[in-house]
């Protein structure tokens, strides 16, 4: 793959004594939805939180191998935590909107980054907004508690959140697992939309839901990463056993 | 049996038993409050005043105070007069068996005379003597007469205090400097310089303060002249100058209406008055002042303090045996006897810390202490001490209640570690931050013991806030509502008399109490609401 937004090269994470992921070679195609499959416990939401380092704050963690992000090493001196997670949102599986307006909310990223001119954050706020899909919803009431929203509601504007920094990697981990079928099909159309313009790595339970939106898709399992390759070809023709057992729901 | 066991699994007998549990509570509560606002409510009441005839040919005159079982004849009872007059009889109250009384009725010219020395006077008015006539109660308007002369004569008294607080603070810059010279001449300094600067400012103090005096004088002489002259109850006359005397009523003749508003008056002096009479009279406002303060003090002080040591043991410390240790110890501390911190307070706060400020700032008044004795400023950090633990506790369970999920979003958005906690985790844990400030509130405001020995006096001449800079005294003495009860009610010499004014100062002390939590409770509304609707 030419010029890939992520990359691991030989990645190997753990906790303690214990390794989660062994020696994971993957790379994610830039503008594209991947998604990253697997059962339970087989390390893809760990996988996933290595790109924006955040295992790094769980105890006993250690990692052996390359994270890039455009070619570049996560773990660069020169590249601190906090910039590089501008560059990368993430978005968890449940809604986590912090007791403030909708507005100061979407904001938080751009805030504490110092932007302070009140025309820039009000753009700001509409893009992010509507990148999300959930302006026209909302835009009568920006100072509104953001803890007033419904769930599904709630997780757009998680999305906005970590669009407003105007990341160029969206990570998203189960985002639709504690929402209904409604909403799940809005957050979709949404990824969808925004996969026009940002790399979007998903980590999902549902293999309908990868089966519908990504354009790839990776299957974990034990740590170790069997199969990557376009969700169409895979999920018709898998090469691996193992894969064609977890598709047709043979265990999982 | 099966039934039973149904009905045991049910929950029934269980329901009935927490209900119980519940209607006690209620009740004790219910009670207390019931007792105390009864007691309170009747205490500043007009009563009719009553004149006995007694078998022996003796007559008393006063109110009814309460009654009870005569001790030596069963079946009779007793009543217990308040006669007053102490100038005259020092006995403030006198038991009368009923079987002693003969006649008994109510004196529509009988008077009562609150004053400013020796308690209240009972009589029957007789004659105004005034600077230039005298009004006869028989033939003239006494009553009309006498309330022009009150209100004349307390106008008096009161110039009189403010030309007298005058002329007294003319003196301080002389007393000042005679202080210096005293320190001067301790350390074996010379004088010469200092006596010259003191010759001059007695010089310049006499040239403004000789007109005032003599004002002073004649303001005096004013005084002395108008008295009402009273028969009391064994036929002798006696003259009460109006000078002594804060409200005169005639409270037999008095209408529903007069007796309302002077009830209503009576209670604008409890709240809004100073003390008299060893504060078995007047007012308690420099105590519900004092009080005040200290809690507002105590707050400003523990909260954050509390708030910054619970941020560090949960969100910086790693949780080790010395973390285990400071949280035992803090659950310890919150049950040390009070008076212990009392105890620590002095010899830390008044003595090591006091006693070194003085000798840094205030050196040139030494041996007199200025913050090495008791102040409000050291009464608010001993309760501030004795608080810490109600605050940490409660802001620690605030930060456990932050979701690890909030946290990390705030992380995954970019946050440091610090604007991670001031941004989000803060304002989500202030609910629980307040709760704790409002439980050290409520205990801080309920406590006496260590008062005593850090700061709290009987009668503190002056307030700690003043209207000229500084403005605010940290290091003056105060009183309190708490020790006033104490002090009022069971270290008075006059313990029956003041009964109503200790119930009427717990009353207020419940309701400062009930006010100060509901402020801290509508303090932490508003802040959610901002908090969570901010613009940025």
């Amino acid at each position: 793959m030419n010029d890939p937004a992520l990359q691991t090269r030989g990645l190997v994470v753990g906790f303690g004594g214990t390794e989660v992921l062994k020696r994971i070679e993957l790379a994610v195609p830039r503008r594209q939805i991947t998604a990253l499959v697997g059962p339970s416990g087989c390390g893809k939401s760990t996988l996933l939180r290595c790109f924006n380092r955040m295992n790094d704050h769980l105890a006993g963690f250690f990692h052996r191998g390359d994270v890039l992000i455009g070619g570049r090493d996560v773990y660069d001196a020169g590249w601190p935590l906090e910039s590089l997670r501008f560059e990368v949102g993430m978005v968890f599986q449940k809604a986590n909107p912090f007791p403030l307006s909708i507005r100061d909310n979407v904001l938080f990223g751009p805030t504490i980054a110092g932007v302070g001119q009140r025309s820039v954050l009000d753009e700001i706020l509409e893009r992010s907004l509507r990148g999300a899909q959930l302006w026209d919803e909302v835009k009568d009431r920006v100072g509104a508690s953001a803890l007033e929203l419904s769930g599904g509601q709630q997780q757009r504007l998680c999305i906005a959140r970590a669009l407003a920094s105007s990341p160029e990697i969206l990570l998203l981990d189960e985002p639709a697992s504690a929402l209904d079928p409604i909403a799940t099909a809005k957050l979709e159309e949404t990824l969808v939309e925004l996969a026009a313009e940002v790399t979007v790595l998903l980590v999902t339970h549902n293999m309908q839901q990868a089966g519908r939106i990504a354009h790839r898709t990776a299957f974990l399992y034990l740590g170790e990463l069997v199969e990557e390759g376009e969700t169409t070809t895979m999920f018709n023709r898998p090469k691996e056993k193992l894969t064609e057992d977890y598709l047709t729901g043979r265990f999982g | 049996m099966s039934a039973l066991r149904g009905w045991l699994a049910e929950g029934v007998p269980q329901r009935w038993l927490t209900a119980a549990a519940v209607l006690l509570a209620l009740g004790m509560i219910g009670g207390l409050i019931v007792l105390v606002v009864q007691v309170s409510a009747s205490a500043f009441w007009p009563r009719e005043i009553v004149e006995l005839q007694l078998g022996d040919g003796s007559r008393l005159l006063g109110e009814e105070a309460g009654r009870s079982d005569d001790p030596r004849s069963p079946g009779r009872e007793r009543v217990r007069m308040k006669i007053g007059n102490r100038d005259l009889d020092p006995a403030d109250f006198r038991w009368v068996r009923d079987s002693e009384v003969t006649a008994r009725r109510v004196p529509a010219d009988a008077w009562l005379l609150e004053r400013r020395e020796y308690g209240p006077f009972y009589g029957y008015a007789r004659r105004l003597v005034l600077a230039d006539r005298a009004v006869e109660a028989a033939t003239d308007d006494l009553g009309g007469e006498l309330a022009r002369a009150l209100e004349e004569s307390i106008a008096l008294v009161r110039a009189e205090r403010k030309l007298f607080t005058r002329v007294a603070a003319l003196h301080e810059p002389v007393v000042e400097l005679d202080t210096l010279i005293a320190s001067a001449r301790g350390r074996g300094d010379p004088t010469l310089e200092l006596e010259a600067r003191r010759e001059a400012a007695a010089r310049r103090e006499r040239e403004v303060s000789t007109p005032l005096l003599v004002e002073l004088a004649a303001l005096r002489g004013r005084l002395e002249q108008g008295a009402l002259e009273l028969e009391v109850a064994d036929g002798s006359l006696h003259a009460v100058p109006l000078a002594k005397i804060v409200r005169a009523i005639p409270v037999n003749r008095l209408s529903t209406g007069g007796r309302l508003a002077l009830y209503a008056s009576r209670w604008a002096e409890f709240i809004g008055g100073e003390p008299r009479e060893s504060n078995t009279e007047g007012g308690i406002f420099p105590a519900i002042f004092g009080t005040a303060l200290m809690v507002m003090l105590m707050t400003l002080i523990v909260v954050p303090f509390g708030v910054v040591t619970a941020v560090y043991l949960n969100e910086y410390a790693r949780d080790n045996l010395f973390t285990k240790a400071i949280r035992l110890a803090l659950a310890n501390l919150a049950g040390v006897p009070s008076i212990v911190f009392g105890a620590f307070g002095l010899a830390f706060f008044v003595w090591t810390l006091g006693g070194a400020i003085d000798r840094l700032l205030f050196s040139d008044s030494l041996p007199t202490p200025t913050f090495g004795t008791g102040g409000i400023l050291w009464a608010s950090l001993t309760l501030a001490l004795l608080t810490v633990p109600v605050v940490v506790v409660a802001t620690e369970e605030g930060l456990q209640s932050v979701p690890q999920a909030v946290r990390d979003g705030a992380r995954a958005l970019g946050a440091t570690r610090w604007q991670t906690l001031h941004r989000v985790v803060l304002p989500y844990a202030l609910p629980g931050i307040l709760t704790g400030a409002i439980l050290a509130v409520a205990r801080g405001a309920g406590e006496v013991a260590p008062l005593m020995l850090t700061g709290v006096v009987k009668l503190a001449p002056d307030l700690a806030v003043s209207l000229e800079p500084p403005f605010l005294h940290l290091e003056r003495k105060f009183m309190h509502l708490g020790f006033h009860i104490y002090d009022v009610g069971f270290q008075s010499p006059n313990v029956e008399a003041a009964k109503p004014m200790v119930y009427a100062t717990v009353l207020v002390l419940l309701v400062l109490v009930v006010v100060l939590n509901l402020a801290a409770i509508a303090l932490r509304n508003r802040l959610r609401r901002t908090l969570r609707s901010s613009a940025v």
